[in-house]
């Protein structure tokens, strides 16, 4: 085999799934009656999983590719293992293929774990020999040696897993598909398929990898390809992809809540006159308040003309990576001149637990008196909060509470963090250690 | 299409693997095992013996010729044919997960279905054989020898509809339906319970020609059961070249319609 071909090489690679719309419920006279059989199977309409998508994985490598969720990355898989083809362009593969997609899927739920792995192991291309001389790898692989000889239908469904992907990966493959099969199994039985792979590594077979696992990529891969919406975006290095493919997820998100807000605040309507509906009574407002689901309400007097949640740059956005400066600005406007007045900013995470509240009240600001238009900052130095997405209430009101214009969980804001620690509020700190202990940073 | 079928050929260890693990899994965790293939027709067969033996008059068979024996010959091919077409219909559907997750050629499992019930079409004639040792009512032992080639035959013809209809069914699930009440019809259309001798039966005989499974159920029964020269052995295997035929036509257009299944199904 020549070096130089490439393991994997897509060339123009599309495909086109059907869907067959109102032809489910034809029926084989209809069909007849119309006359010309195969001209009914024609599609009523398609679907482009793949457009022009080439890309070659020589030797040795391994490619991950990403995508979001139906951006085409199995259906890439399925061509390079064969299971379906291309409506157009070319997929070649040099050697044997095994495919970590279904594992187990060749499984028969009444015969024992022994048997079906000699049928699903002559199914992935074994003989009957091959087998036999790995069998009590595989074995040992899945951890099932008590169970080997129990029915299929007996396993849980981790137990079936590990035998599907044993069997798999003692294929001993040239070129490895793997299909975001890591996220099942415990800790340990991953850490052992992570060791398998980096063994096919070092025995230089290709490995494709389909995944979610940014991480993984960036560790396992020496290239990455990413694909969107059946289009490749970018190939190259991991490092570079997934950082490409991070901000344009970002960038969705942050459409996503833009939209989302604006639905939520136009359902809560605009600004509130004094007729409009929410608690009027002011000793009601604070028993409401913390149970009111999103909404607008208030009496009108001033009102909130425009929230905007700034970045650093001043740039309106609703993704923040933890640590980073939010500013929340108010425009607001008094339609007469009030002197009664306190603005207030609360923030909710996912669950509407308040993560913290505070107004000019609380913060011994004394109101004076208020015209016109005007501009409010509420300034966050570091968004100290742990990843996660969190909702605002912003508020004008008079002392005693009495809303002018309360506008409750209408602002969203997501924080990202690359490390995933637990709770709501992270305080600044910092790790120190002394003696004899030693610790590298995975980083 | 040549090519994928030679492909076939080194497919031979997973097709056998296939119908050992349908075997299997069917009886597996019942008591009485492959016998529970028998227990349908061997009611039927008490049945129509019942009927045909003791309340109508007895003109099925020549005299003194024992019934059951008859119309077992005839009922256990046509268990075979029937199984085969009803279960291969839809294999294609039932075994989707390996279509769609595994490189494997789609044929493979309706061939498996039609294999599987030949094992227990195999079985049952050890049953048929008990039935003879008991009835005292032995074969030409000459005209045996004619009885692979029966079976040979019935496997292409089954072999053909089943490919053709395993495909059609993923596109069209109502043939499921249309031929578990054809088969019904079909059974009655084939000389198993009645014999082709009756006078009755020959005044339809035009009709009773267009059949295979007339010309494959005759032959079984004059080779295990009537005494006398094999007269239908040139119907059979005209129905031999025909079942080649089909079989081929069968396997061009499941050739042609395979790339629509690992989506369609």
């Amino acid at each position: 085999m020549n070096v130089a071909t490439p393991a994997i090489s897509l060339v123009n690679v599309s495909k086109l799934y059907r869907r067959y719309g109102g032809r489910q419920f034809a029926t084989l006279k209809s069909a007849l009656l119309s006359g010309d059989l195969v001209k009914k199977l024609r599609p009523d309409e398609t679907f482009q999983a793949l457009n022009d998508v080439s890309f070659d994985v020589p030797r040795g490598q391994t490619l991950g590719v990403i995508g979001r969720n139906g951006s085409g990355k199995s259906t890439a898989l399925k061509l390079v293992a064969g299971i379906t083809k291309p409506t157009s362009g070319t997929v070649k593969v040099q050697g044997r293929v095994s495919a970590l997609i279904e594992l187990g899927a060749g499984f028969h739920p009444e015969i024992s774990g022994r048997e079906n792995v000699f049928i699903n192991g002559v199914m992935l291309g074994m003989s009957k020999r091959e087998i036999q001389a790995r069998f009590d790898a595989i074995v040992e692989f899945a951890e099932l040696q008590e169970f080997i000889d129990a029915p299929v239908k007996t396993y849980s469904s981790g137990m079936y897993m590990r035998l599907g992907f044993a069997v798999a990966i003692h294929v001993d493959p040239d070129v490895l598909l793997v299909d975001e099969v890591l996220a099942v199994g415990d800790e340990g039985f991953t850490h052992k398929c992570l060791d398998k792979f980096s063994e096919f590594k070092r025995r230089n077979k290709t490995i494709l990898f389909v995944t979610h696992s940014l991480g993984m990529v960036e560790r396992f891969c020496d290239e990455a390809v990413w694909l969107d919406s059946g289009h490749k975006r970018a190939q190259g290095d991991p490092t570079r992809v997934v950082g490409a493919y991070i901000t344009d997820v970002e960038r969705q998100e942050e459409q996503f809540l833009a939209a989302t807000d604006e639905r939520s605040r136009a359902d809560a309507g605009s600004a509130p006159g004094p007729s409009s509906a929410g608690p009027a009574d002011a000793s009601d407002v604070a028993a409401d308040m913390s149970r009111a689901t999103e909404g607008r309400w208030g009496s009108g007097e001033v009102v909130i003309t425009d929230v905007a949640v700034l970045s650093d740059q001043g740039q309106a956005t609703h993704i923040f990576h933890t640590g980073e400066p939010l500013t929340l600005r108010l425009r607001v406007e008094a339609k007469r001149k009030v002197s009664d007045f306190v603005f207030g900013v609360g923030i909710y995470n996912a669950e509407g637990l308040c993560v913290y509240g505070t107004n000019t009240d609380i913060e011994e600001h004394e109101s004076d008196s208020f015209s016109g238009e005007a501009e409010v900052r509420f300034e966050i130095e570091a968004l100290d909060l742990v990843e996660g997405t969190y909702k605002l209430d912003v508020a004008v009101h008079k002392r005693d509470g009495a809303p002018y214009d309360y506008h409750r969980l209408l602002y969203t804001f997501r924080v990202k963090s690359r490390l995933k620690d637990v709770g709501i509020y992270r305080p600044r700190h910092r790790w120190g250690f002394t003696g004899g202990i030693t610790l590298r940073s995975r980083a | 299409m040549w090519h994928n079928l030679a492909r076939l050929a080194g497919y031979r260890g997973l097709i056998q693997s296939l119908v050992a693990r349908e075997l299997k899994a069917r009886y597996r965790g019942s008591v009485l095992g492959f016998f529970w293939s028998f227990v349908n027709p061997l009611l039927l067969l008490s049945i129509y013996s019942f009927v045909f033996a003791k309340i109508l008059p007895p003109n099925a068979t020549a005299d003194n010729m024992p019934y059951e024996v008859f119309m077992f010959c005839g009922l256990l091919p046509w268990t075979w044919f029937q199984a085969s077409m009803l279960e291969g219909a839809g294999s294609l559907i039932s075994g989707g997960n390996l279509i769609k997750k595994v490189l494997f050629p789609a044929e493979i499992l309706p061939i498996v279905t039609v294999l599987a019930n030949l094992v227990h079409f195999a079985l049952g004639l050890l049953i048929l054989a008990g039935f003879m040792v008991w009835r005292q009512h032995f074969p030409d032992w000459n005209e045996l020898a004619w009885f692979p080639v029966i079976v040979l035959v019935q496997l292409v013809f089954t072999l053909a509809l089943v490919l053709l209809l395993s495909a059609l069914t993923v596109h069209f699930r109502d043939i499921r339906d249309l031929l578990a009440n054809l088969m019904t019809f079909w059974f009655f259309a084939t000389p198993i319970i009645y014999s082709y001798k009756m006078d009755n039966v020959a005044g339809y005989i035009g009709y009773f020609n267009w059949n295979p499974m007339f010309h494959i159920a005759v032959s079984y029964q004059e080779v295990l059961f009537f005494h006398g020269p094999f007269g239908h052995l040139r119907w059979l295997l005209a129905i031999g070249g025909v079942s080649v035929v089909l079989f081929v036509a069968a396997y061009w257009v499941f050739d042609r319609l395979r790339d629509s299944f690992a989506e369609a199904v």
